[in-house]
């Protein structure tokens, strides 16, 4: 066999070591997180809390255990799916802006969960499922909108999710505004993303979720690298077109829809993260969507504990720090990179 | 010979007008098949019939003993690959990623290019003169270039046959006059069908051992491109009066315009 002298350009070794680097260090910053927040935590409880010695009334026991721990979990989690939601997004509309929040996707999500919640349904199936449909209804709403005469155009899908968007944004304002009901009025601080309601009985559903919906992204990864230089193109080189954007809409759809249910709406993490991880590994989604979604779950962790930190002892919704750092980062985007994806 | 592909009595219509009307048309190793034709007549239509993209109305396409319409996609690519006339890369891949992509058919799910799709990829590259870019970005290079990997991506599915739109459309005098020396060959050299559409009359007259010329979806004249490129035949398609004569260098017709 011929010596081959090029360096492969990505081989399973590779992916595996970032991911297992990735991994590492969102161990790291998910435990430093622990530590962090308005009451004192000391080290030392938490070594108790591992070895058993913490006694059970100790409130450091409560804080670490049923406050802060379903919460950096619920961040993790949530970081992951938006920002694989992007990196997925982005590859079938062929469209460096795509994110869920920014296309509507999150708001037709968190519309369906408002409806839901308003309707007295539980939080276990009945709100997901609605959320689910909502995600659904939206991804249709800006495929067939925003595709339809004008193509794939960057700023007719773009233009289609703001609008849905706002349309989804003024239904639930008016639901809260004319509802009596308590529960509703908890939802206003919900729309800028909240993870403070975090309990461990929804993750059990949201994890597993989330874990079948990656390997079956991550099954189609070879597929998204092609679809990113168009649809005729990939299926001429042997992609099954249809099936593919089926699978991974329906898959991310039922993704986004379960995160937002319990999140509210967080913007901006699945188009920072994939940018990001593009810019420092390449386009290749064998390797973009281990990085971007572990990124995600790093990013919206620290996010987070700045969001409780920040103005101690109130708290932020997480949405508005990473709308803060996510929209200048949307227009940075747009001016250096804007003429390179206006149109071959 | 063997054909490759076989279309029998193939019409293709999207909405009412038909855009192919009884197209009978084989391909064979080693051969360049030329189309001809004005802008509209179903040229860019007939290529996306042979290679599947479109499925006909009525008549088939056949590859081997098989129905086009009915093989699984990865099949089709590993015998048919296609240089289409658009192509944007939305993010930024590198040339040889961009080629290995070619190896899409030929390899499972989840499995990573190995050695052999390696050297492959490599032979393309070296056999479309592009060894040189394999590590820049597809958005830095040229448009000669990046015709030139899109060939050593097609090369890379290893087909049987190529199918070419408009290679030429936006190059140079001598990038032009290189692809075309390139697509002869490499048809010679792996004994592979190319069919070729473009508006290159002189440069389809030398290199194409056959030629087809379409008008209104219809294929008007076939054979070879001394048989086919007469001025009465170029005035009946084209609709421009012309002189042929031969091209005392190449001996293949040479057509000029009469005014």
């Amino acid at each position: 066999m011929a010596e081959i002298k090029e360096k492969y350009p990505l081989t399973l070794s590779r992916v595996i070591w970032v991911s297992v680097i990735l991994g590492l260090c969102l161990l790291i910053v998910a435990t430093a997180s622990l530590f962090i927040g308005t009451a004192d935590v000391s080290l030392s409880k938490l070594v108790g809390l591992v070895t058993g010695t913490l006694s059970p009334e100790d409130p450091a026991r409560l804080i670490l255990l049923k406050i802060r721990l379903p919460r950096i979990a619920l961040a993790g989690m949530v970081g992951f799916s938006l920002s694989l939601g992007g990196v997925v997004f982005q590859a079938l509309l062929r469209n460096p802006l795509a994110d869920p929040f920014i296309l509507g996707v999150s708001s037709g999500a968190a519309f369906g969960a408002i409806l839901g919640i308003f309707l007295g349904f539980t939080f276990t199936l009945g709100v997901p499922s609605l959320s689910f449909a909502g995600a659904l209804i939206t991804v249709y709403l800006v495929l067939a909108i925003g595709t339809r005469r004008m193509g794939m155009e960057s700023s007719s899908i773009l233009l289609t999710g703001v609008i849905i968007n706002a349309f989804f944004t003024a239904i639930i304002m008016f639901f809260i505004s004319t509802s009596g009901d308590s529960r509703l009025h908890a939802m206003l601080y919900w729309l800028y993303g909240d993870l403070s309601q975090s309990r461990l009985g929804p993750l059990a559903i949201l994890v597993p979720v989330v874990a079948v919906a990656s390997a079956v992204l991550y099954r189609y990864s070879r597929d998204l690298n092609l679809l990113t230089a168009g649809e005729e193109n990939a299926f001429q080189m042997g992609v099954d077109v249809e099936k593919t954007k089926m699978i991974c809409l329906l898959t991310v759809s039922l993704m986004i829809g379960l995160t937002v249910s319990l999140s509210g709406l967080i913007g901006f993490v699945g188009l920072i993260l994939p940018h990001l991880a593009r810019m420092a590994f390449g386009s290749d989604h064998r390797l973009l969507i281990p990085v971007a979604s572990l990124g995600g779950a790093i990013f919206l962790i620290a996010a987070d504990t700045l969001a409780r930190t920040i103005i101690s002892p109130s708290e932020l919704p997480v949405g508005v720090i990473t709308a803060f750092l996510g929209a200048p980062f949307f227009i940075f985007l747009l001016k250096t990179r804007g003429s390179q994806w206006s149109r071959s | 010979m063997e054909p490759i592909l076989i279309l029998k009595k193939v019409s293709f219509r999207y909405g009412d007008p038909w855009i192919l009307k009884d197209v009978d048309l084989r391909t064979y190793e080693g051969e360049i098949l030329g189309v001809l034709g004005p802008n509209g007549s179903g040229k860019s239509t007939l290529l996306k019939v042979m290679d599947g993209v479109l499925v006909p109305g009525q008549g088939e396409v056949l590859l081997g003993d098989r129905s086009l319409a009915s093989m699984p996609r990865t099949d089709v690519a590993r015998q048919i690959a296609m240089v289409a006339q658009e192509n944007f890369f939305r993010f930024a891949f590198s040339v040889l990623e961009v080629v290995l992509m070619g190896r899409f058919p030929h390899l499972k799910r989840l499995q990573f290019e190995a050695d052999k799709d390696m050297e492959i990829a490599l032979g393309a590259l070296r056999a479309t003169h592009s060894s040189h870019l394999s590590q820049r970005s597809i958005h830095e290079i040229s448009g000669g270039e990046k015709q030139r990997v899109l060939m050593a991506r097609a090369l890379a599915q290893e087909p049987r046959l190529v199918l070419l739109d408009e290679p030429t459309s936006f190059l140079d005098l001598k990038h032009k006059r290189d692809v075309f020396r390139l697509i002869s060959s490499l048809s010679r050299e792996r004994k592979l069908g190319v069919v070729l559409v473009s508006h290159d009359l002189d440069l389809i007259a030398q290199y194409c051992h056959r030629i087809v010329m379409m008008k209104e979806g219809v294929i008007l004249h076939g054979g070879s491109p001394e048989e086919v490129l007469t001025p009465d035949n170029i005035e009946e398609v084209y609709e421009c009066p012309v002189m042929v004569d031969t091209n005392p260098a190449t001996g293949k017709p040479r057509i000029s315009m009469r005014s």
